[in-house]
């Protein structure tokens, strides 16, 4: 086993990392803020890929006219809109079941996943359509010593890992994260300083939704774009977020990158395993840290 | 004992009234017509190489049968069996039950095939399988009614792996697409690579539709073999060419044998990126005036040139067509006697054989993709190598292990 085979599949490994870690961030501050288990963050994700190719490749098509959005406009305009569908699934749909039990606004925003996942594999092929948009400027090949390294993969890492630890001090070291946490601490006290609670619930959530969004947009040159992409990473992200720490938002992006470093290894170890790994480690932190690696006990 | 006699009398009775339109319809056509089934992959990884494709090959050959055998209309119709053997089986049965379909077709995808196969054995109906690659399907689920049309595990790797090793390429590492086709194609391209004097490094197995490679072809990468073999197929083996190029796998010395490539993967993947790949199929579009014509025609309802399964479906529907004309009823038994007596000529296969295990026998080609200076227009892809003839590609009836042979 050379240390050139490690090396290699520990930065695949950290690749699938990064998406594990804004996926598993966002649903970290939307249960640490709102309390809500939101199922439907798969489907954000895929949302976010599909705006993406639709602006890239369909726009046109459908519309009659000559536009196209880039990749580049992409990465903005993505987490917006998804951020605003994020507004209006907590105004108008979430908001109604705050006073509920948690399993209440899991189901509804897997009920939500079930809807759009159904829209899309309606007009577009469930097997993945392939982006074509990805820059000129990314799409070299950088060599890394140990092995060569597509340069978009290595631009999709850089750009995720700063996102994550951004949001990580917004959210830990700013006044207005600080905030954002008294506001879950207890609402009706913060309420009662003159800040306006849930408007901030509102925001945390669409920023949530976004990140999402975001994460779709990058990964949609690397992947295919497909009506269950989200879907079939939504478990394991679900499973990062139960081994970090529900809540913990540093619990949420160490855990995400650690898992998917450990996954990338063991495909050179012991491959049939991979798959199965992290929720194998799921059970373990269940069985002897039930808060999660990170989390406190309440 | 009086009663038991009676009743033996009613039930005797009864199965004669029940035998009888059986037997009245061994002259002429069931239900008055015959009716063609399409079932194909409709959305998924194979849909642009079988796919919607397959059911305008059909309609086309309805029309150039002239639309009507004996006096009676002929119809297609068409279902999604998502690459699940469940669905195929289940789609089938009521086609077979409640619509009257005489004939199934495409059935791309081998655990699909296999299981529909099955199922049309039961029931008494043909199937001409033009999509799926395994061997199974003419060797051991080999079926008296089952027909394997265009292509299959054995045929592939007979050109591709061949003509590999003896330009040096002794070792082998797979990429295999984790389901029947796969294993089967895995083995078979195994078996071809070993009697070449050649040795098999490594596998690993990839879940169907997998998007992403790169782990796959790392582990290949690392395992020092002279070949990466793909046994894979459709959008899967577009990804893992792609990513291999990303990663610079050929760059870096090592060759890429796709073991199913299909033209419309060549077109997708363009050439600059699939230039030298070598590989097997039964048909190329523009290998002479017959086909090109054919296929221009195709292309135009279609929007791409025709995959060699298309084109199979094409020759496949035509042959049966003629079968029903030429034993003048659609009963299943006389139409696959007349299929097996009858010599294949046509814009697709020239004289091919239909053998008792139901393995269609025809030349297969292997191909090369062409460079991009090469290439004259959007689908001018691909360049023949060599010819392998039909008793190289197929297993002969002396080694079959069908029970229907020996």
């Amino acid at each position: 086993m050379s240390i050139q085979v490690i090396l290699a599949q520990a930065l695949l490994g950290l690749n699938v990392g990064v998406f594990y870690a804004m996926l598993s961030l966002g649903l970290a501050v939307i249960f640490g803020l709102l309390n809500i288990i939101n199922f439907a963050h798969g489907a954000m994700y895929m949302l976010g890929a599909f705006i993406a190719l639709i602006g890239y490749s369909f726009l046109e098509k459908w519309l009659g006219v000559s536009i196209q959005i880039g990749f580049w406009a992409s990465l903005v305009i993505v987490p917006l809109l998804v951020g605003l569908l994020g507004v209006l699934i907590e105004r108008f749909l979430l908001r109604r079941l705050y006073e509920l039990d948690h399993i209440y606004g899991l189901l509804l925003t897997f009920g939500i996943t079930l809807i759009l996942q159904g829209l899309f594999s309606n007009y577009f092929n469930v097997s993945g359509t392939p982006y074509p948009g990805q820059p000129e400027s990314l799409s070299g090949v950088v060599n890394l010593g140990f092995m060569y390294f597509p340069t978009y993969r290595l631009f999709a890492i850089v750009v995720s890992l700063i996102v994550c630890f951004a949001t990580w001090f917004f959210i830990e070291h700013t006044k207005l994260g600080s905030r954002l946490r008294a506001g879950v601490e207890n609402p009706d006290l913060t309420q009662a300083f003159g800040l306006n609670v849930p408007l901030m619930v509102t925001l945390t959530f669409a920023f949530g939704a976004g990140l999402a969004g975001l994460a779709g947009v990058l990964a949609a040159p690397i992947y295919s774009v497909s009506p269950l992409m989200g879907a079939d990473l939504i478990i394991v992200v679900f499973a990062v977020v139960v081994i970090g720490g529900m809540g913990s938002i540093m619990g949420a992006i160490l855990s995400g990158l650690a898992l998917g470093l450990i996954e990338g290894l063991t495909k050179v170890f012991y491959p049939p395993a991979a798959s199965t790994v992290i929720f194998f480690l799921m059970v373990l932190v269940l069985l002897f840290r039930p808060a999660g690696l990170f989390g406190k006990e309440k | 004992m009086f009663k038991h006699w009676k009743q033996g009398l009613v039930s005797a009775v009864a199965t004669a009234s029940l035998a009888l339109p059986l037997l009245a319809s061994a002259e002429g056509l069931s239900d008055d017509k015959v009716k063609i089934g399409v079932l194909s992959d409709m959305s998924g990884v194979y849909k642009s190489l079988e796919g919607p494709g397959a059911v305008v090959a059909a309609k086309m050959a309805i029309e150039d049968f002239g639309g009507e055998v004996m006096g009676k209309a002929i119809e297609v119709i068409s279902a999604d069996h998502q690459n699940k053997p469940d669905i195929g089986a289940s789609t089938a049965r009521e086609w077979i039950d409640t619509k009257g379909v005489d004939m199934i077709t495409a059935l791309d995808n081998s655990s699909v095939g296999l299981s529909v196969q099955g199922l049309a054995k039961d029931k008494k109906i043909i199937t001409m399988n033009t999509g799926a690659g395994s061997t199974a399907l003419t060797e051991e689920q080999c079926s008296p009614y089952g027909i394997h049309y265009v292509y299959d595990t054995h045929a592939l790797p007979v050109g591709t792996a061949t003509a590999m090793v003896k330009n040096g390429g002794k070792k082998w590492f797979f990429i295999t697409a984790d389901y029947a086709f796969g294993h089967s194609l895995r083995d078979n391209t195994g078996d071809v690579v070993k009697s070449m004097g050649g040795e098999v490094v490594g596998n690993v197995n990839a879940p169907l539709s997998t998007n992403d490679f790169s782990s796959y072809l790392l582990q290949a990468q690392s395992s020092g073999a002279d070949v990466i073999g793909l046994a894979n197929a459709g959008q899967d083996t577009v990804n893992a060419i792609k990513q291999a190029n990303q990663f610079r796998i050929v760059q870096s010395g090592q060759k890429l044998a796709g073991m199913l490539v299909f033209i419309t993967d060549v077109h997708s993947m363009g050439l600059e990126i699939a230039q030298g790949l070598q590989f097997t199929t039964a048909f190329v579009w523009n290998q002479n005036e017959e086909t090109k014509a054919w296929s221009d025609r195709f292309n135009k309802i279609h929007g791409a040139m025709p995959t060699m399964v298309q084109a199979g479906v094409y020759s496949a529907v035509t042959n049966y067509l003629k079968a029903v004309k030429e034993a003048g009823t659609d009963e299943t038994e006389a139409v696959r006697a007349k299929l097996g007596e009858m010599t294949l000529n046509d814009m697709f296969v020239k004289g091919g054989k239909i053998a008792p295990n139901g393995s269609m026998l025809h030349d297969m080609y292997l191909v090369e993709a062409k460079k991009p200076s090469e290439s004259e227009s959007e689908w001018d892809l691909l360049r023949v190598i060599s010819k392998i003839p039909a008793d190289q590609a197929y297993i002969s009836m002396e080694e079959s292990k069908c029970s229907l042979v020996n």
